[in-house]
């Protein structure tokens, strides 16, 4: 590996970071899309930045532009508190609007401006370790990577010291309130960092990177886990992967990385989404298809207790009356033979004495409906799941 | 050329008739199915259907090497519909909620996209130029069998819309009714979903994968302010979206280096603006003059509550009284007092007041209303 190739890496790693922290909340908060309506909406901060400083990396155009982020997440706060339209709308409605005089404002200085739409809104990672930091005449390193290291570690810094009142006030607004941590603050705060994080990292990876990797990792952690601090670590290390995965499958495509760190980021997404153990697309369908099994067979042993006459518990009727496909009555009837609740002679099917027992226990859930008994209650009664 | 010489030439020159024709009917058909969006609370989803309409055009083109602008369509139709419904699978399916959803999506699939048109840009083929016309739009490519295209589908979207009217209307303000009327909601949810996918993928040719999802909304969120009736604000949405189309045509063609998507994209933010401060229902103007004028009532109401306290214990109602001991009650100015005497509830004389019997009368009854609800 050359050193530019390592430093690239490493500005990727960094801003992967710095990205995964701040992003976890906003998962959290239900504000994703705020994200996104920030990444697009600085763009006419960066331009006014640009034509007060002529310098993409200056820390005065990067506040610049993180205040239009935030002046942004204020916007649309204040048209959603009108109640005109919902805040969906708001968002869609005040992102556009900023993003266009921005690419007007662009277009009018087109001559005088060095400054792309396309670079805002992809960026390229790939010419990052060209723009050095000198400093009396001693090369430092690239400069993006001073600003988005310097940006993980004020990001680093008020994690560890609001860690908990960033976790009361993601939770439970009410309790936080009590316990006298302002919502609000913590709510501006985190918009800033946001805001800082994603005009510090546009210039590097583009708007829409920021944006992948501000949610994606957040959301696969969030399946694979339940606990805020896991998630954290899962959610940052997925960014990590992707984007040293995703910078060698760039040098290979010759395509630009910051798409291709999203790729892996997709892949790696779709894989969690199919496969994660508790909250992943199969073990939810084959979660639900059990516990249709089962509410059928709960279903089909009231219907035992309910009638005594041989006729109605024939084998060959139960296709017919509780409508059951044959396929279906099969399965049911086998989960309920295999956990002894139900005894098969001369094709009658009778109920057995555990049968009876947790069919009474059943229909006295079914009356009061109290919590999730029920899922107790088959924990003790089946061997075999649905 | 100033915005006057743009209507002498648009009925004469080709190319300005046609961006014309074809941003009107983008923003009418944009407006008449983002009211749809809008009211279902999917606004954003145009926002990433838009965005996840990219890979699409891009593995279109890698696929049949073509840059026919209906091939590339179909390829983003195909992309946008498969993002459409990842959301949706990943709303039901696990606990990541919608806006995550979205967000992912969209991001995800423009990241893919991306990749796959600098890919695309490293082949060699000659032909590749002009796909990063999708990024930002270019009505200035529009060409007469394009607008042919959208008008077309916009006479199916409107047949469908007739066709289905009370069908799209129930499913969008009763869902749950609707099921158990019988009605198949799946299939009309699919209906109305395609059509905007639809709507989103033609615009993306003129205003972009970025600014598409403020076309679909602003001419929406704008109608929705006049009227309460869904096919009046479907009207006018359609007529804002074609406005904001011909007048952001018309703006960019009268001055140099304006794209004409951003343009077309604040003129309807402009629209959407007027419509908060100035409709007459729910407007912010009109809302602050009726908060105001209820305020004032309430003052005078308190005023005369007052004054019908001391007035009740004497024997003449009309006895006059001085201003004066009206102090300890801050809630009077001279001219509420004024307003008081207009309204024929008091008669003033020099510093001194007196009910008349009209006024003793409407304080007693001030609160009836209340006392029967009780």
């Amino acid at each position: 590996m050359t050193s530019p190739q390592i430093e690239i890496q490493l500005i990727a790693i960094v801003v992967a970071v710095a990205c995964a922290i701040p992003g976890v909340f906003l998962v959290l908060r239900k504000m994703a899309l705020i994200s996104d309506a920030i990444s697009h909406s600085i763009l006419p901060g960066i331009v006014i930045g640009f034509f007060i400083t002529q310098d993409l990396n200056s820390p005065l155009l990067i506040l610049l532009a993180a205040i239009t982020g935030v002046i942004t997440v204020i916007l649309v706060e204040a048209i959603q508190k009108t109640g005109l339209v919902k805040e969906d709308t708001a968002i869609g409605l005040v992102f556009p609007a900023l993003f266009s005089i921005g690419v007007i404002l662009i277009a009018k200085n087109a001559n005088d401006v060095h400054l792309d739409v396309d670079a805002v809104l992809l960026g390229e990672l790939a010419f990052a370790p060209f723009d050095r930091l000198l400093w009396s005449g001693i090369d430092l390193g690239p400069k993006s990577l001073w600003i988005m290291g310097s940006i993980l570690v004020i990001t680093l810094m008020l994690l560890f010291l609001f860690f908990k009142e960033l976790k009361v006030s993601t939770f439970d607004v009410g309790l936080s309130s009590a316990l006298g941590i302002s919502p609000i603050v913590m709510h501006y705060g985190l918009m800033s960092v946001s805001s800082v994080t994603v005009v510090g990292a546009f210039d590097a990876v583009g708007a829409i990177l920021v944006v992948a990797l501000m949610i994606a990792p957040a959301a696969i952690a969030y399946l694979l886990t339940s606990d805020l601090r896991k998630m954290m670590l899962i959610s940052v290390g997925f960014g990590v992967l992707s984007a040293i995965v995703g910078y060698w499958l760039a040098h290979f495509l010759d395509a630009s990385i910051s798409g291709s760190i999203t790729t892996v980021l997709g892949v790696l997404f779709l894989l969690v989404y199919l496969f994660a153990p508790r909250k992943g697309l199969l073990s939810v369908l084959y979660r639900q298809r059990q516990q249709r099994t089962e509410v059928s067979l709960i279903t089909f042993l009231l219907h035992l207790t309910n009638h005594s006459e041989e006729s109605e518990r024939h084998i060959n009727h139960l296709n017919e009356h509780i409508n059951w496909q044959k396929v279906r009555s099969k399965t049911v009837l086998d989960l309920a033979e295999k956990n002894n609740m139900i005894s098969i002679t001369n094709d009658v099917v009778s109920l057995t004495d555990k049968g009876k027992e947790f069919t009474d226990l059943a229909l006295e859930y079914i009356m009061t409906n109290k919590d999730e008994k029920i899922e107790h209650m088959k924990d003790d009664f089946f061997l075999f799941r649905g | 050329m100033n915005i006057y010489e743009y209507f002498e030439l648009l009925f004469t020159d080709y190319t300005l008739r046609t961006i014309t024709l074809g941003t009107a009917v983008l923003g009418a058909i944009c407006g008449m199915l983002g009211s749809f969006a809008v009211l279902r609370k999917q606004s954003l989803l145009g926002d990433a259907i838009s965005h996840a309409a990219l890979p699409g055009i891009a593995l279109a083109f890698l696929i049949t090497g073509a840059k026919d602008s209906n091939i590339l369509l179909i390829g983003a139709l195909v992309s946008g519909l498969i993002g459409t419904f990842w959301i949706r699978g990943i709303i039901t399916k696990t606990h990541l909620k919608t806006d995550t959803a979205l967000g992912l999506i969209l991001s995800l699939f423009f990241g893919f996209g991306m990749l796959l048109l600098t890919f695309i840009q490293k082949q060699p083929n000659a032909n590749q130029a002009g796909l990063d016309k999708y990024l930002f739009g270019q009505a200035a490519t529009l060409l007469e069998k394009d607008v042919f295209l959208m008008m077309i589908v916009t006479g199916i979207c409107l047949f469908i819309l007739l066709l289905f009217w009370k069908e799209f209307k129930i499913l969008l303000f009763d869902a749950d009714y609707t099921k158990t009327l019988g009605f198949n909601t799946r299939f009309i949810d699919i209906l109305i979903t395609f059509f905007i996918v639809l709507a989103i993928v033609l615009g993306l040719q003129t205003v972009g994968v970025v600014l598409m999802s403020a076309m679909l909304l602003a001419p929406a969120a704008a109608a929705r302010q006049w009227t309460n009736r869904l096919s009046t604000m479907i009207v006018l949405a359609a007529i804002f979206g074609a406005f904001s189309g011909v007048f952001g045509t018309a703006i960019s063609a009268s001055q140099n280096n304006l794209s004409t998507g951003p343009v077309i994209v604040l003129v309807a933010a402009v629209f959407v603006l007027f419509s908060f401060i100035f409709s007459p229902g729910r407007g912010l103007l009109f809302r602050e003059i009726r908060f105001r004028k209820n305020r004032r009532d309430l003052e005078l109401q308190k005023t005369l509550q007052f004054m019908y306290g001391i007035a009740q214990t004497h024997e003449n109602i009309s006895h006059p009284h001085a201003i004066k001991i009206l102090n300890n009650f801050q809630g009077f100015t001279r001219k509420t007092l004024q307003k008081l005497e207009e309204k024929n509830w008091i008669t003033l004389s020099g510093q001194q007041w007196a009910m008349t019997a009209v006024g003793y009368k409407k304080a007693k009854n001030l609160y009836n209303q209340q006392e029967q609800d009780d």
